[in-house]
């Protein structure tokens, strides 16, 4: 690229001053020193158009349809409204890919995938966009197969996009977390990985992820942006190294001990005694992880692990955020059988959805239009109090079937009394 | 010859194992505890008595390949050829031999990257594509993410936030940069300027009028051809018509602004996860640095570290010390804006006398 033909960019230019590492000066290195002259053409024309959006403050890339043979989604298409300006990046569609569980990788992985996107892309990608796939952003019509076809030889898959479910995320969790209470990367394929075809073929009301944190600090955010959200998390007492807690009192004192943990307790269920060891109501604590993380070398998740799940999490569009409640207040994810059954809470929640949800409605917004009792019954599960903050406070409705619910109550209870032994 | 099309082979989400460092395969779910020698490094310890440091460093997210090799030799090198990502795009290096830390810390920064990002410090800003890539955009999250990190690097680099700090942007009001501590998302203040002669062409009529949340679209006739029309005293501004129907402009280089938002927290850590409330908007919507975001966001962080206690968020900080208080730290304006309308907005309003004087 002689120096005459690159866009001049002045305000991006403002963006390689400062000290923190500079998006705008890693494209010029690609129009600059990458030997291939097609991404030279590439880099310069979409720094042109970026340009031109600082300048005029607005975007010009509008979508389409594109995918690849066998798949109906997975890439985000991209056609420029300028193209005539900027013809080398008037195709720049990015392809979204799905990261190994928890994003672990090995640097020879990510020098073949870099290979691969050079070959045929812009040379730009991302680990990872905020659903959490790989994005590899800016290739054309034609070569976004290729990319896909090489790719998928060596056993990566396309994402989702569009009315689909899409790419999950699990924390590093037992990879290298204390606080792990599942083996989140488990789950994470498990779940996604039962529904490729509704990954690679849209067909849903709209968008339906699954995110995987192995304890309640929810790393992955998922209360707030799953559909359905899958947390670690115990049920027996937690674990206090009286040891390790008085040596943390010792060395950092009780008054701080007390303003930092045991008053932080949101249901007030530890006590510091006389002498410096550590009581806690177990049976009120709520797993909120406060005084775990702030000791990790003293307190720990108890053995009875499990995980809780939680649906209907979701951003702005339309209703407003939602945040995903309990479906599942706790069970055992030990046993195949134990997967066997998320699966399928799984597979009963997306078909009721896709039978009941409208166009474009999230879970979340389908429980919030039909009322979370007809969702359950839709996906058979049982009320159950953890699934409230409180009860009804209004007295308008109607409850002339009370009898038979006491009834099933009860008889609940005993089932599950008769269970336990 | 063309070449033949094959069916793709449906994998899916690959095992993470296979890339996943020795050290965290062999202790896979027998981790006992973890510490914090310094800023951007974390020690875990397992319950074998193995160990593994972790160094976390910045990046400029959108990687061009020589970027991403560079990272891949620092990782051949120091870290055994393994590397992960976090959520907030971080990349971290896992090393079994303490020995190894320091140097990688030094070729990481030799090479222009940002050691930090733990425990309680200013994380890096989570965001979205913006005039980049998105198809809708108000704004360019890259760009205002690279100039605010500029000027928040030593609070990346530093453990000196009362509890960590996480911030999002948004190019627009869908908000895909989700809930965040602070969060700078585009807020549209004027509604679409529709181009009539090319809506029936391009948009789905019915499903553009179902996507308004607050019923503002109708059927129209305008010189003859079928279109929309939106009654601009019921609409919010929201710019939801805007993909499914591009002749409806919503995007605007003057009316287009930033709001700023505080208060969401995705943990269940003392109290229950929380979402993001509004404090300022009308902010300029100012490439290529956007100073007065910045400005904001840096007066927010500088009344929250000087007045908020260890281990609080900053929504922990404000429900102890009650939103006027947090008005009157930041000097920013409270206007009839920041009171809801919204559905269960009630909630939202003060039902008691609890009131601090």
């Amino acid at each position: 690229m002689t120096e005459k033909n690159r866009h001049d960019t002045p305000m991006l230019d403002e963006l390689e001053n400062g000290p923190w590492p500079s998006f705008i000066s890693g494209i010029k290195r690609l129009r600059d020193e990458h030997p291939t002259e097609r991404i030279n053409g590439v880099a310069n024309d979409l720094l042109g158009q970026l340009e031109h959006s600082y300048e005029t403050r607005k975007g010009y890339w509008k979508g389409g349809t594109v995918s690849v043979y066998g798949y109906g989604g997975g890439i985000i298409p991209r056609f420029s409204e300028v193209g005539q300006q900027f013809p080398e990046s008037k195709e720049f569609h990015t392809l979204r890919v799905q990261p190994p569980a928890g994003n672990h990788y090995s640097t020879d992985i990510l020098r073949q995938l870099a290979d691969s996107w050079e070959k045929w892309g812009s040379g730009l990608v991302t680990f990872h966009g905020q659903t959490g796939n790989i994005m590899f952003i800016g290739a054309s019509t034609e070569n976004t197969q290729h990319f896909f076809d090489e790719i998928n030889d060596y056993g990566f898959d396309l994402g989702g996009a569009g009315p689909c479910v899409r790419t999950a995320m699990s924390c590093v969790g037992g990879a290298r977390c204390e606080q792990s209470c599942a083996n989140e990367h488990k789950i994470h394929r498990t779940l996604v990985n039962n529904f490729t075809d509704d990954v690679h073929r849209p067909a849903l009301p709209y968008k339906f992820k699954f995110k995987v944190s192995g304890c309640p600090n929810d790393c992955m955010n998922s209360i707030e942006r799953a559909d359905m959200a899958v947390i670690g998390t115990w049920r027996d007492d937690m674990k206090v190294d009286q040891d390790a807690w008085k040596a943390y009192v010792a060395e950092k004192g009780r008054q701080h001990t007390i303003d930092n943990i045991i008053t932080r307790c949101p249901t007030r269920c530890m006590s510091l005694k006389d002498d410096d060891s550590l009581e806690v109501d177990n049976r009120n604590c709520v797993r909120c992880m406060h005084c775990l993380n702030v000791v990790p070398k003293a307190l720990s998740p108890g053995d009875d692990k499990g995980v809780s799940i939680l649906m209907g999490g979701k951003r702005t569009l339309k209703i407003g955020d939602l945040m995903g409640t309990v479906i599942v207040p706790f069970m055992k994810l030990d046993s195949e059988e134990d997967y066997e059954r998320i699966t399928e809470i799984a597979e009963s929640t997306i078909d009721f959805w896709a039978e009941n949800g409208l166009e474009h409605e999230r879970c979340g917004e389908m429980i919030e239009r039909i009322g979370i009792v007809n969702f359950l019954e839709g996906i058979g599960i049982d009320v159950d109090p953890h699934m409230i903050a409180d009860p009804r406070q209004s007295s308008y409705v109607r409850m002339d079937g009370w009898d038979d619910e006491a009834v099933k109550w009860f008889e609940r209870q005993a089932e599950n009394r008769s269970a336990a032994g | 010859m063309a070449k033949e099309m094959r069916q793709p082979i449906e994998s899916g989400c690959p095992d993470g194992f296979q890339y996943m460092h020795p050290a965290m395969v062999k202790n896979f779910g027998q981790w006992q505890w973890h510490d914090h020698p310094r800023p951007g490094v974390l020690r875990h310890v397992a319950k074998s008595g193995d160990a593994v440091w972790t160094v976390k460093a910045g990046t400029q997210r959108i990687l061009d390949v020589f970027t991403l090799r560079k990272l891949c030799d620092i990782g051949d090198q120091f870290a055994d050829g393994y590397v992960r990502f976090t959520i907030r795009s971080n990349i971290e290096y896992m090393v079994t031999d303490e020995a190894k830390v320091e140097p990688l810390i030094a070729a990481l920064e030799g090479e222009g990257f940002v050691v930090g990002g733990t425990a309680n410090s200013v994380a890096m800003i989570s965001h979205t594509q913006g005039w980049l890539h998105c198809d809708i955009p108000g704004t360019d999250a890259s760009g205002v993410v690279k100039a605010m990190m500029d000027e928040l690097i030593d609070e990346f680099r530093n453990c000196n936030m009362p509890n960590r700090v996480h911030i999002t942007t948004s190019c627009c009001q869908i908000n895909c940069g989700g809930q965040g501590d602070i969060a700078i998302n585009v807020q549209h203040t004027k509604p679409p300027k529709i181009n009539h002669d090319l809506v029936a062409n391009v948009c789905e009529r019915p499903s553009v009028v179902a996507r308004c949340p607050v019923a503002a679209i109708r059927p129209a006739q305008v010189n003859g051809k079928p279109t929309l029309e939106v009654d601009e005293k019921k609409c919010i501004c929201c710019g939801a018509c805007y993909p499914p129907c591009p002749p409806m402009q919503i995007n605007d280089p003057e009316n287009t602004k930033l709001a700023i938002w505080v208060g969401g927290n995705h943990s269940n850590a003392r109290s229950k996860p929380s979402f993001q409330k509004l404090v300022a908007s009308g902010v300029p919507n100012n490439p290529p640095r956007w100073p007065e975001a910045t400005a904001i966001v840096k007066r927010i962080l500088q009344a929250y570290k000087d007045d908020a206690r260890d281990w609080e968020r900053i929504n922990d900080w404000i429900d102890r010390i009650g939103w006027p208080r947090f008005f009157e730290a930041t000097g920013l304006p409270f206007t009839k804006f920041h009171i809801d309308n919204w559905r269960g907005a009630r909630k939202s309003l003060n039902a008691s006398t609890h009131i601090r004087f």
